[in-house]
Order: structure tokens, then C-alpha cells, then sequence
């Protein structure tokens, strides 16, 4: 059977790691290179590196640090943060990121996902939907790191994501983010019956049955970040991963 | 690709010419993308004849990997264009309705069946791959056949005839098990 992949979703900002709760409160953890080689030597199954910084600083990808990172990675790598243009998606090709990760520019440009499907393939193209609940408990899409409400429902979205030719959606609940009490699951849900593409459970992982929880909601694959970075009730940083044979079973 | 030949320390060039191709001793033809994008590419470039002299006549070990590996058979359906006709056989697209549906893309890793002994594949028994497709090669002759992995219904992983070796996962993106593999390709 296929074991459905668990990513570790790391955050940077100018060029250290970072982790968020609810999009807020950035705390420092590392260094993202030191981070893929712990990585690496975990085997995990992908890892996915967003630079929250890169739109809002409007600086866009740091491809030298990119470069630094790829060169470690030899697992699938995915990258977002300020990729907005066609140079920036040839010059991540061949840094050897073969993911690219989209979510700001999409929010007032949805056609450059066919552009960059007609340059990775679609399933190079993963496009990052960050989805808040308003006081009536309604979903709606947010670009630039949470601060832009584009006012549209994730449903929609992420079905027009799909028609222009994105391979994968990462929905990731801004509510849940840092909170690790498990997934939007509702959420979680109602993206992976609106698409025939894999969607990917983000944001509130605290335990690996969180990850069964949004699998049997239909994710293809689950993210986290504070559960990889964070260890104990004093969230000392700490890089862990899982072991292959302790997800085998979690999702047999 | 690159990345990881360098780091297990195999002397390795990216070619864009045919002069290239003709001091190579092994090849590799990666490859992401759509079916006629990688052949127009190759067109483009002038490649495929020569590659397909170095392959046929002068016996050259060729690896496609991914869409590489699709490139070596006779055509896709995602395409128009032939292509470069090394293994007989056909690219399909995985099924996304009827009773083994699946979601499209393929994207995870899988363990390999193999179907025969291969010095590509000693050592890798239990060994996990990455994969990401949405297409898959169909052999005409099931004995080009390496290795089959399972979404929705078997597919083909892997497959030879000869000197040409092609794989569908990316063994630049498996950590140690496609490491163990590049380095069973250099040996051959």
C-alpha cells in the first residue's frame, strides 16, 4: 500500500528557521541547513522549506541560501515565498527544487499557475492555500503570510487551482497553526472531496494520530512544523522525525 | 541530479551538444514535464539522433529516469509526438474514475516488486522509492519489465531492454536506496 507522506514544513525568515503560532510570534529555531542534514539522515519523506518573509519584505526567494539547502537535500524538496515570476521558477528548477510552492501571487494572479505548470509540469506545481475561519466559523483563502483576506471560499479556490493545472494543494489552517491540536479537519475534508489532485493536511499537528486523523478525512499527505521542531512541554528545540516502520503502522 | 552525483562522488557532466553525448561513457536523460516538451527539447537541441546512435550502435548504458524514462518509449498519451522509440511500449495516464481511482498525480513513495534479477537493482530488495507521475509506461513485451509498483493496479517501475534501463521514480530524491541504485547504474 502507499503509506501517505508526512512533510516537515519548515518556516524561514531572513535565512533562519522559524516557527509560528497562528501565523504570529515568529520564534526562532535554527539553521535550515543544519536542519535538512538531520533531515536527511531521518529519511523523511519530503520536506517543504516556506520563506514567510519573501513577500511580505518583497525581496523574494534567497536563492543562494536555496542553492545551500538543495545541495543537502536528497529527498523531494519543495520551496515557497515570493516566487512570483517565471525566471524565479527556472532559476528553483535548477537549483534543484523540483516543488514549487505558490500561494501570494495566485491570490490576484490565479493564471500563473499555468504558467508554471507549463514549465515544472503540474505536478511541480504545489499551490499553498492559507485558510482562516471568520466569527461565523467560515473559511476563507489569505495571501502574504496571513495579512490579506482575498475573500474567497477554499472550495472554490483550490477548484480553480486545480483547473489551471496545479498537481497539489497544501491546506494549511491558519486557526491551527502552533496550536498542535490537530487539523482543521472539517477543512481538511471538504478540500480533498472538491479535488482529484492530492491535498495536504497543514497546520495543528501535536501527535501522530493527528496525521491518521486527517488521512482518513482524505489528505494524500500530512505537514507539520512544530511537531519536528519542538520536544516536551518547554518546546526546547529539538529536530525529530518519525521512524519509517512507526508510520508504516500508524496508517495501516 | 547533479546534487547527488556529487555527492557519491560520480564524475558527471549535464550535455548539451551531440559532440557531448558522443564522449560519454554512460548516459543519464532526466527529466520533468510534459512528453512533447521533453522531446521538442531534445529535438531542438539535436540530440536525438545522436543519442540514439550512442545507445543503439555503440552500446552506451542509458538511464531515463521519470519523464526520461517515458521518452524511451514509442509514444504517450499526453502527448503528440513520438518518441524515442528505445523500448517498445506506450505511456498511459493513470485512471482517475472507475474502481481503482486514483488521485492524479502519483506522489509517494512506493517499495518495487522486481521482476527479475537486474545488476540496476542488486541490494535494493525492501528498498523504497519516490515517485511523481501521471503517466506510465505500458511494455508491448512484458520481459522488459524490471519492476512493477502498485497505485490503484500495478505499473510499471522500471524497465530494460539491453543497454537502455529506465526508472519512473527519481532515484535523485530517495535518500540511500536510489543512492545504492545510481551507483549500481555506474558499475554496469
Amino acid at each position: 500500500m502507499l503509506i501517505p507522506r508526512v512533510i516537515p514544513m519548515l518556516l524561514m525568515r531572513n535565512g533562519g528557521l522559524v516557527k509560528t503560532v497562528r501565523f504570529e510570534k515568529a520564534k526562532y529555531v535554527g539553521d535550515p541547513i543544519n536542519a535538512v542534514r538531520i533531515l536527511n539522515e531521518k529519511e523523511v519523506d519530503e520536506i517543504v522549506f516556506l520563506d514567510i518573509g519573501a513577500t511580505p519584505s518583497g525581496i523574494g526567494p534567497d536563492f543562494e541560501l536555496l542553492e545551500n539547502i538543495a545541495s543537502e537535500a536528497f529527498m523531494p524538496f519543495g520551496y515557497g515565498g515570493g516566487i512570483n515570476t517565471v525566471a524565479h521558477i527556472k532559476a528553483l528548477y535548477s537549483l534543484g527544487v523540483e516543488k514549487i510552492v505558490l500561494n501570494s501571487v495566485v491570490g490576484h494572479n490565479p493564471g500563473f499557475v499555468e504558467q508554471a505548470a507549463s514549465i515544472a509540469g503540474s505536478s511541480g506545481v504545489v499551490v499553498s492555500m492559507d485558510v482562516r475561519r471568520n466569527w461565523l466559523g467560515k473559511h476563507s483563502v489569505f495571501t502574504c503570510s496571513g495579512k490579506v483576506d482575498i475573500k474567497r471560499d477554499p472550495v472554490a479556490h483550490a477548484q480553480e487551482m486545480e483547473r489551471l493545472g496545479a498537481g497539489e494543494l497544501i491546506i494549511n489552517s491558519i486557526d491551527h497553526d502552533g496550536m498542535m491540536n490537530g487539523y482543521d479537519l472539517h477543512l481538511i475534508k471538504r478540500m480533498a472531496e472538491a479535488v482529484s489532485i492530492p491535498v495536504v493536511a497543514a497546520g495543528g499537528a501535536g501527535c501522530l494520530e493527528h496525521f491518521r486523523e486527517a488521512v482518513m478525512q482524505g489528505a494524500a499527505a500530512v505537514a507539520a512544523g512544530s511537531l519536528f521542531v519542538f520536544h516536551g512541554k518547554h518546546r526546547a528545540v529539538l529536530i525529530t522525525y518519525p521512524r519509517h516502520s512507526d508510520l508504516a503502522q500508524l496508517f495501516c | 541530479m547533479m546534487n547527488m552525483m556529487k555527492k557519491l562522488g560520480l564524475p558527471a557532466r549535464i550535455v548539451s551538444t551531440s559532440r557531448e553525448i558522443e564522449n560519454a561513457d554512460k548516459i543519464i536523460l532526466p527529466g520533468v514535464g510534459a512528453f512533447d516538451h521533453g522531446i521538442s527539447a531534445l529535438t531542438r537541441l539535436d540530440l536525438v539522433e545522436p543519442l540514439k546512435k550512442r545507445v543503439v550502435q555503440d552500446k552506451v548504458p542509458l538511464l531515463g529516469v521519470c519523464l526520461g524514462m517515458q521518452l524511451l518509449a514509442e509514444g504517450s498519451e499526453e502527448g503528440s509526438l513520438r518518441g524515442l522509440d528505445l523500448i517498445n511500449g506506450y505511456c498511459v495516464r493513470f485512471e482517475s474514475d472507475g474502481e481503482s481511482s486514483v488521485r492524479i498525480p502519483h506522489m509517494g513513495w512506493n517499495e518495487l516488486s522486481i521482476c527479475r534479477e537486474n545488476p540496476l537493482m542488486t541490494h535494493l530488495e525492501g528498498c523504497r522509492f519516490y515517485f511523481v507521475h501521471s503517466y506510465h509506461m505500458v511494455c508491448s513485451d512484458m520481459v522488459n519489465v524490471l519492476a512493477t509498483a502498485h497505485y490503484g493496479n500495478n505499473f510499471t517501475a522500471a524497465v530494460q531492454c539491453g543497454n537502455v534501463w529506465g526508472v519512473q521514480f527519481h532515484p535523485e530524491k530517495s535518500h540511500r536506496f536510489g543512492m545504492a541504485l545510481l551507483v549500481n547504474f555506474a558499475r554496469l
